[in-house]
């Protein structure tokens, strides 16, 4: 796992708010083509991590590193415009405006002279994309609302597909669906490895996390446990590190 | 998929129901009115003058709305503006006058701007305080008394003018619906309304600034109330307190009967023009059907009744 350079890197990463420690000490390399998981149980971490990996949070202590740059994320907005994206577990789009204005929300195309939207190349580059993920949705006219969970986990992983240059965070990305669309959101996932982008998912579903990662990262109580890769360990060895009994 | 289909049908009529319901009741007083006057040009055409002040808070109210925010204090600003308007052109000059109208509007919306996007008190609550707080003041600002307006330049432009045979407040009307609709419609701002009424969270998360755009569509707000004012002074030759005082039912049916959601979201100028003059021109039968001032208010209380259950019909969240 040394072939590539890793796109971010946390080097000892520590959060603490006030006197209460989140993260103990974290480092993490995530390179592109490849899906990390993040485990452990609830309140072991993993979304302050996510937080952090995506700007809402700075570290207490410790660095990030994008590209072997050392870089600080003042805000979500810095870390989006560096190329990282976020699938939010409760699907951060606008219910009733179409497909196509979701994909551009806040980063509207608009035309020149007088900056108006420019809703033609909008949709016509949704439609590119939404074809090139095959997600399967009626029009990119269509209102979110209309759509099925599934339908909507796809625009809103095809959103980040489409402004992600680096990485993409996965927050619980099938939590909400059933079966089929699950399985549906696993290929699209899978597909995304194809398109050099480096990939952390979080996951409360150890089935779906050896079907997707290709390394398993453990935390329990804010303590990193350890990282496995994916096709040298198996199920029992995951839970033991993530409830700490073996 | 029956269930979608039959939603987006839903939603189609509910798109529609402006135009259905403003030819409804055209037809009904085209044919019960007919002897009393109601098809006359000069009948058709007061409806509209008289709308104009309306539509124009119209627009501002299909941005608050968009947004997730509401107005309830443009009445007590229209009076404001009106006065301001009319004091300073007492004392200077028309340009003057002018300028202090629409810059009441605009500083009383900022003022709701600020307390509800930075300070982040509900836009109900502060607007109904503000409501009251500037209609009190507009009841100081000349004791109560009716300031009249001469300036002919003032009156023409905002009031009775002509523009090639185009009467100046269809003029103005026009423009605040155009530039309402192109900015709604057509420019990252209104997307961006349109983002936050829906979702704020979804916008912020996007890059949106969330309380930027709470603080514009309350400006815009006080702005369009603003220049009603001004409409309300040129074509009434004079601004008194009670100016605006009775827009508020009217304005807020106007625009939810125009399709725009309540909770925002979703909305449309365009139907807020066709709601506003269908308002009008409810007012205007209801009136010529010779119904007591008490019947008209329960009438309008009904429809608007209506209006709203079709308007939360389709979004139950």
């Amino acid at each position: 796992m040394t072939d590539a350079e890793p796109v971010l890197s946390l080097q000892n990463v520590h959060k603490a708010f006030g006197g209460v420690v989140a993260i103990e000490e974290f480092s993490l390399d995530l390179r592109a083509g490849q899906i990390v998981a993040l485990v452990g149980d609830n309140g072991a971490g993993k979304s302050t991590l996510i937080k952090i990996i995506s700007g809402v949070h700075t570290p207490t202590s410790g660095g990030i590193r994008l590209d072997g740059e050392p870089t600080a994320f003042a805000d979500a907005s810095s870390a989006r415009s560096n190329g990282i994206e976020v699938v939010y577990q409760d699907l951060a789009l606008a219910d009733q405006q179409p497909v196509y204005m979701n994909m551009f929300l806040g980063r509207e195309l608009t035309k020149q002279p007088f900056g108006l939207l420019d809703k033609s190349r909008m949709r016509q580059q949704t439609q590119t994309l939404v074809d090139e993920l095959d997600i399967r949705i009626p029009s990119v006219n269509s209102t979110i609302s209309d759509l099925s969970g599934g339908q909507r986990q796809g625009v809103a992983i095809a959103r980040a597909t489409h402004w992600a240059s680096k990485l993409i965070l996965l927050d619980e990305p099938t939590a909400a669906l059933g079966v089929a669309e699950t399985a549906r959101v696993e290929e699209l996932i899978i597909s995304l490895k194809t398109k050099n982008l480096a990939i952390l998912m979080v996951s409360h579903s150890l089935d779906q996390v050896f079907r997707l990662s290709d390394r398993i990262c453990v935390l329990r109580r804010g303590v990193q446990i350890g990282i496995r890769e994916t096709a040298k360990t198996d199920k029992n060895e995951i839970v033991s590190m993530i409830t700490g009994v073996s | 998929m029956e269930r979608l289909r039959s939603r987006s049908i839903g939603t189609d009529i509910q798109q529609w129901i402006v135009y259905i319901g403003f030819l409804a009741i055209f037809l009904f007083f085209a044919l019960t009115l007919h002897d009393d006057g109601f098809l006359t040009q000069r009948n058709l055409t007061n409806i509209i003058l008289q709308t104009a002040p309306a539509t124009i808070m119209a627009v501002g109210l299909v941005f608050a709305l968009s947004a997730g925010e509401i107005d309830l204090s443009f009445g007590s600003i229209v009076a404001v503006a009106a006065l301001s308007a009319a004091v300073a052109m007492q004392h200077y000059s028309m340009p003057i006058g002018v300028i202090a109208g629409l810059a009441a509007g605009v500083f009383i919306g900022a003022f709701n701007g600020v307390l509800v996007a930075y300070l982040k008190l509900p836009s109900f609550l502060v607007t109904l305080a503000t409501m009251g707080l500037f209609a009190g003041i507009a009841r100081t600002m000349t004791d109560l008394r009716s300031i009249p307006v001469v300036n002919e330049t003032f009156t023409g432009i905002f009031g009775s003018g002509k523009l090639f045979s185009i009467p100046s407040l269809v003029i103005w009307t026009a423009i605040a619906v155009i530039i309402g609709h192109l900015v709604y419609r057509h420019t990252k701002f209104g997307a961006h309304v349109l983002a936050t009424g829906d979702n704020a969270r979804a916008a912020q998360v996007s890059g949106i600034k969330v309380p930027r755009v709470r603080f514009y569509v309350l400006t815009i707000c006080g702005a369009c109330a603003g220049l009603a004012g001004l409409l309300y002074a040129g074509r009434l030759q004079a601004a008194k307190y009670t100016l605006g005082e009775s827009d508020l039912m009217t304005v807020i049916a106007a625009v939810i009967v125009g399709g725009t959601a309540l909770n925002g979201g979703k909305g449309s100028v365009m139907g807020a023009l066709v709601g506003s003059v269908l308002m009008g021109m409810l007012n205007n039968g209801l009136i010529l059907m010779n119904l007591k001032v008490s019947d008209q208010m329960i009438v309008r209380g009904l429809i608007i009744l209506l209006a709203v259950a079709i308007s939360l019909r389709d979004t139950k969240r």
